[in-house]
């Protein structure tokens, strides 16, 4: 048997899934790394992105392309209004507390997952991709649609680390995650950073959810498998680093792509769980040692 | 032996006569219930011991709940061992998962202690399914007929009787509540308290303080499993939805609105938790919202939980 042709689908695969990955664990690494906290609601802004795709599809007439723009940009902003308002009415009263943010996030993931098991229903619902184009290979035929989902990836990572470095918004976050009284008695709102950071993080998640709904399908509890993957990369890319966060998610994606092609995808699962718990208990200083101040 | 905190003690008992009478009074309907109130009290008072008194906060102890589940349901299901025996060997099996696991996750703190309690927790469910072949995954195990009784000093007890599965509960109810009385209001109960309230302290005094939170894990991670045991002995089904995260956050809610850090808070917690559960799922899947607000708003404005709040305001005996 010829394998090469399974090693290309597979590296095709991976490279797909790393970038989506990438996008939503920069937006728990950002959160992490400015805030401090984890947001374990992440995966279900992952999902609302997702499902606000199909929303936009569904509403939306016209050609697919064009939903899809407006779900680019509406989704996304739609996300960051809900994570917006959960950080003013619920993480700034609890004053940002680690476990009680976790204990917290955990009931914010209940009550979205169930409002849109509610209002959007249990079923699986796929939507068109924006344009369809085959390219052709000796072996199989590949989706252009899923380099389009590499390229866009790329292009907003890139815009996300020149927006950090070189932008005064940027700035303020980065000396926030420095030193947060330093940062206070300069005349930062630490508070509005914190408010901004959690809704940027979560709107990277969002547009996740919508590149991805072409490839796969909508569904309310689709936000599980990326929250721990974004924990994996998170935890191994070491927390709050974003280039290496940004190196984790691409190693990760690569061979969870790889493994689930050769391996069952409940081994892999399994393998990437007891990753994060053993890198944690065995290399904390580089992780989350810096969470006990 | 010198008993700490009377008054608590007099309350524990005055419950246990109380829990007892309830099956002169109720209908066979809410025997059923109390006897799931009781075990899940149990389990929710394992995670207390680690939760409230120590101030760990476990993400994963279905872990140690399931471990009970299985290590007694498989050796039933598939040697046909004896019902006392399984639920011993159960016991076992969660006392020998927590200590390993102790062992590890002990190395971390707050935050990072979360995260690796969740994790190992999901790739114990994850690992129930992958090998359903043998545990039946999420379809389960039903355990055969032959295992829904046992005969004890001459005495057959029948796993199917209403009555019989009541007394059980209420029996090692009993012995657990009296068994963490002695624990958490004695000298080691107040080193679990210095953990929580300043490890650091706690260790410039001369604690080895990892060896006090090792106990503490050791002992929660066992009670839960015990709970775990019974229950699956008693309602004869083993099935991976025990390790299930949720399993986890149900002992997590539980505890919170009874009230950490308070012996008896876990029982309240779990009656009112469950009585609501129960109303409320006519409306299909409608708890898992309620889980979710009432997380939230126990964080947001009630983080003593009902009997913590009581103990605050009005009885500092209360804990």
């Amino acid at each position: 048997m010829n394998i090469a042709p399974y090693l290309l689908l597979a590296t095709l695969e991976g490279l797909v899934q790393a970038s989506v990955l990438m996008l939503t664990a920069l937006g728990l690494s950002l959160v992490f790394g400015v805030m401090r906290v984890v947001n374990v609601a992440h995966g279900e802004f992952f999902m609302l992105g997702a499902v606000g795709a199909w929303i936009c599809a569904t509403l939306i007439p016209g050609p697919p392309a064009v939903a899809f723009v407006a779900a680019l940009v509406l989704a996304p902003l739609f996300v960051g209004a809900i994570a917006w308002a959960a950080d003013w009415a619920i993480l700034k009263r609890i004053d940002y507390n680690p476990e009680a943010t976790i204990v917290a996030t955990i009931g914010l993931m209940y009550i979205i997952q169930q409002t849109t098991l509610w209002s959007f229903g249990p079923n699986a619902q796929a939507v068109d991709a924006p344009f369809y184009y085959t390219l052709r290979f000796p072996w199989f035929g590949y989706s252009t649609y899923k380099f389009f989902i590499i390229g866009a990836a790329v292009v907003l990572v890139g815009g996300l680390l020149y927006f950090l470095r070189h932008s005064k918004v940027g700035l303020v976050m980065r000396a926030t995650q420095f030193d947060r009284e330093t940062a206070q008695n300069f005349g930062i709102s630490v508070g509005r950073v914190y408010s901004i950071v959690f809704a940027v993080g979560a709107m990277l998640a969002a547009i996740g959810g919508v590149l991805v709904v072409p490839a796969q399908q909508a569904h309310y509890l689709m936000g599980h498998d990326p929250l721990l993957l974004s924990f994996v990369v998170v935890i191994v890319g070491g927390l709050g680093s974003i280039p290496g966060t940004i190196a984790a998610a691409i190693l990760i994606g690569m061979s969870d792509g790889l493994l689930s092609v050769f391996f069952s995808p409940t081994l892999a699962k399994i393998f990437s769980t007891l990753l994060v718990a053993l890198v944690l208990v065995f290399k904390p200083e580089g992780l989350f040692g810096k969470a006990g101040r | 032996m010198v008993l700490h905190n009377k008054k608590l003690a007099a309350l524990c008992l005055a419950v246990l006569v109380l829990l007892f009478a309830l099956q002169f009074v109720l209908s066979s309907y809410m025997i059923l219930a109390a006897t799931r109130i009781l075990i899940l009290a149990v389990f929710a008072m394992g995670y207390n011991m680690l939760m409230g008194y120590t101030g760990l906060l476990s993400l994963g102890h279905a872990m140690f709940f399931a471990a009970g589940v299985y290590a007694s349901g498989m050796v039933t299901y598939y040697f046909g061992v004896s019902l006392p025996l399984a639920f011993l060997i159960g016991i076992l099996g969660a006392f020998a998962a927590s200590l390993i696991i102790g062992l590890l996750v002990l190395r971390t703190q707050t935050v990072s202690f979360m995260i690796v309690t969740l994790m190992f927790a999901q790739a114990a469910y994850l690992t129930t399914l992958y090998f359903s072949r043998y545990t039946g995954g999420d379809q389960g195990l039903t355990l055969p007929t032959s295992a829904r009784s046992f005969r004890l000093f001459g005495q057959i007890l029948d796993m199917t009787s209403d009555l019989t599965r009541y007394n059980i509960a209420f029996a090692v109810f009993a012995v657990t509540l009296i068994g963490l009385y002695l624990i958490t209001q004695g000298p080691i109960g107040r080193l679990f308290v210095a953990v929580r309230e300043n490890e650091d302290r706690t260790r410039m005094l001369g604690f080895d303080t990892y060896r006090i939170k090792l106990v503490a894990f050791t002992v929660s991670g066992t009670v839960s499993g015990m709970a775990g045991a019974l229950y699956g002995l008693m309602f004869g089904f083993v099935g991976s939805s025990f390790a299930a995260f949720q399993t986890s956050i149900e002992a997590l809610l539980y505890t919170l609105i009874g009230g950490p850090g308070t012996l008896l808070g876990p029982l309240l917690g779990t009656t009112v938790m469950t009585m609501l559960i129960d109303r409320l799922s006519g409306l299909t899947t409608a708890y898992l919202v309620v889980i979710g607000v009432l997380l939230i708003v126990v964080t947001l404005w009630f983080p003593a939980g009902i009997l913590g709040t009581i103990r605050n305001r009005w009885l500092p005996w209360l804990k």
